[in-house]
C-alpha cells in the first residue's frame, strides 16, 4: 500500500530550502508552507542548516571598492515594506505567480467542468492549477516521476486517503490513482506539480494527454 | 575573536532602528566575503559574484526591520536572501516565497525565545563544523546546489541523522517560537 503522505518530505523540503528544486516544486513547496505551520517550522530548520553552511564558509576576496559600491545601491534602492496579509483562496506566492487570486485564473476546459491552467514549465517540471467540479473522478493515471497535488479548495479523495485544504500528497512512480473530488458542494482546486510526463489509462484520457500536454 | 550571534543580532536591530552604517560596514565586512563564496561555490563567476553579493547586502539593509531574531539566525536570514537572489540571477525567475506569517503589535519577537534561537543556532553550527571533513563537504555542496539529496542520505549515514536530531532541537525551539 502506498505511504499517505499529507505533509511535504523531507528531501522536498530540503531541496527547497537550498534552492535546488525546479521552479514549478518551489511554487508548490512556498504554497504548502503558507497553509501549514508544520512544514513551516520544519523548513525553518533546513534554512537554519543552509545558514549554519553558510558561517563556516570560507572568505572570498571582495572588489576594493565593494562597501561603497554596495552604499550606492543602498541610496538607489526603495525601502522595502511588510506585505499585508490578504485574504483569499489562494496562498500569496501563487498569487503572485497569477497576477490574482482564484477569479484571475485563465482556466481552459478539459472535459465534464473539469478545467486546468499551466503556470510554469521548466525542462520537465511543470506546475498547473486543476479545477476538478464537486463529485467528479479526474481521469486514472499514473506517472513517471513525482507528482505533488496541493488542495487549496474543496478537497479530494484517492486510494492514498482524503485530503483537504492545505494537505499535500506526493505520489511516486508506481502510484496509480483515481482522485474523486469531495461531494459537499465545493468544487475542488488543486495546484500540481509533476516532473515527468503522466501516463493516462484508457483512450479518451489518452487524447486528453496529449491535449493537456502533461 | 569570534564575534557571537547575539552581537550580529544587536547590528541588526541598530541597522533597523537608527540606520546605523557603522553596524552596518561591520556586518559587511564579516558577511559579504561569505556571501561570495557561497555564490562562487554555487557556479557564479567572480563579476557575478560581486554584483549579486552587493545586491544582498543592499537588501539586508533595506529588509532590516523585517528580520525576527526569535525565527532565524542573522546567517541563516542573509542565507536566504543570498539564495533567492541566485536563482534570481542565474535561473532568471522569480523564486516563490511562502506567505508571511501574519503580524501584529502582539507578535513582535520575544526575547526569551529569540535567545533559545541564538542557542540553538549557534549548537548547530558547532554541529556541523564538528562533522568529519567528507560530510561537511557533503552538506555544503547539498546547499551549493550540486549533489541531490538522495545521494546525501546514502553517503553520510549517522552524522546526517546528527545533524537532524539538532535540526529538531532547533525545530521545537521555532515552533515554541511560532505558538
Amino acid at each position: 500500500m502506498p505511504a499517505i503522505r499529507h505533509h511535504v518530505p523531507d528531501d522536498l523540503l530540503m531541496g527547497y530550502a537550498a534552492g535546488v528544486l525546479p521552479q514549478a516544486f518551489d511554487l508548490v513547496v512556498a504554497a504548502h508552507v503558507s497553509l501549514n505551520d508544520d512544514a513551516r517550522v520544519r523548513l525553518a530548520g533546513y534554512e537554519e542548516l543552509g545558514g549554519a553552511v553558510l558561517s563556516d564558509l570560507g572568505e572570498a576576496e571582495l572588489a576594493p571598492d565593494s562597501l561603497e559600491q554596495t552604499l550606492a545601491k543602498i541610496s538607489r534602492m526603495q525601502p522595502t515594506e511588510r506585505s499585508a496579509p490578504t485574504g483569499g483562496v489562494f496562498p500569496a506566492p501563487l498569487r503572485k505567480m497569477i497576477g490574482g487570486d482564484a477569479s484571475a485564473v485563465k482556466w481552459k476546459s478539459i472535459a465534464r467542468g473539469t478545467k486546468q491552467a499551466v503556470l510554469c514549465a521548466d525542462g520537465d517540471a511543470t506546475a498547473r492549477l486543476l479545477y476538478i467540479p464537486a463529485g467528479q473522478a479526474m481521469p486514472e493515471h499514473s506517472h513517471r516521476g513525482t507528482e505533488m497535488t496541493l488542495v487549496l479548495q474543496g478537497g479530494y479523495s484517492s486510494e492514498d486517503g482524503h485530503f483537504q485544504r492545505g494537505d499535500l500528497e506526493v505520489a511516486g512512480q508506481q502510484t496509480h490513482h483515481t482522485p474523486i473530488a469531495d461531494d459537499d458542494g465545493e468544487d475542488c482546486i488543486c495546484l500540481v506539480a509533476t516532473d515527468g510526463r503522466l501516463r493516462f489509462d484508457g483512450l479518451l484520457p489518452r487524447i486528453a494527454q496529449v491535449f493537456l500536454r502533461i | 575573536m569570534e564575534k557571537t550571534e547575539a552581537h550580529w543580532v544587536a547590528s541588526m536591530t541598530s541597522i533597523a532602528q537608527h540606520k546605523d552604517q557603522k553596524a552596518f560596514a561591520e556586518v559587511f565586512r564579516h558577511f559579504a566575503p561569505r556571501v561570495k563564496a557561497f555564490l562562487i561555490k554555487s557556479g557564479a563567476d567572480y563579476a557575478l559574484a560581486e554584483e549579486c553579493m552587493q545586491d544582498v547586502m543592499a537588501t539586508l539593509w533595506h529588509k532590516a526591520h523585517l528580520y525576527d531574531p526569535s525565527r532565524a539566525s542573522v546567517a541563516t536570514w542573509i542565507f536566504t536572501i543570498a539564495r533567492n537572489r541566485k536563482i534570481d540571477l542565474l535561473r532568471r525567475y522569480a523564486r516563490p516565497e511562502p506567505e508571511d506569517l501574519p503580524w501584529g503589535p502582539e507578535d513582535a519577537p520575544d526575547q526569551v525565545d529569540a535567545i533559545a534561537l541564538q542557542q540553538e543556532s549557534t549548537k548547530l553550527v558547532d554541529a556541523v563544523r564538528k562533522l568529519p571533513q567528507k560530510q561537511r563537504d557533503l552538506i555544503e555542496r547539498a546547499y551549493f546546489g550540486d549533489l541531490t539529496h538522495n545521494e546525501i542520505a546514502a553517503e553520510t549515514g549517522l552524522p546526517l541523522g546528527t545533524i537532524k536530531s539538532r535540526i529538531r532541537l532547533a525545530l521545537e525551539r521555532l515552533r515554541h517560537a511560532m505558538n
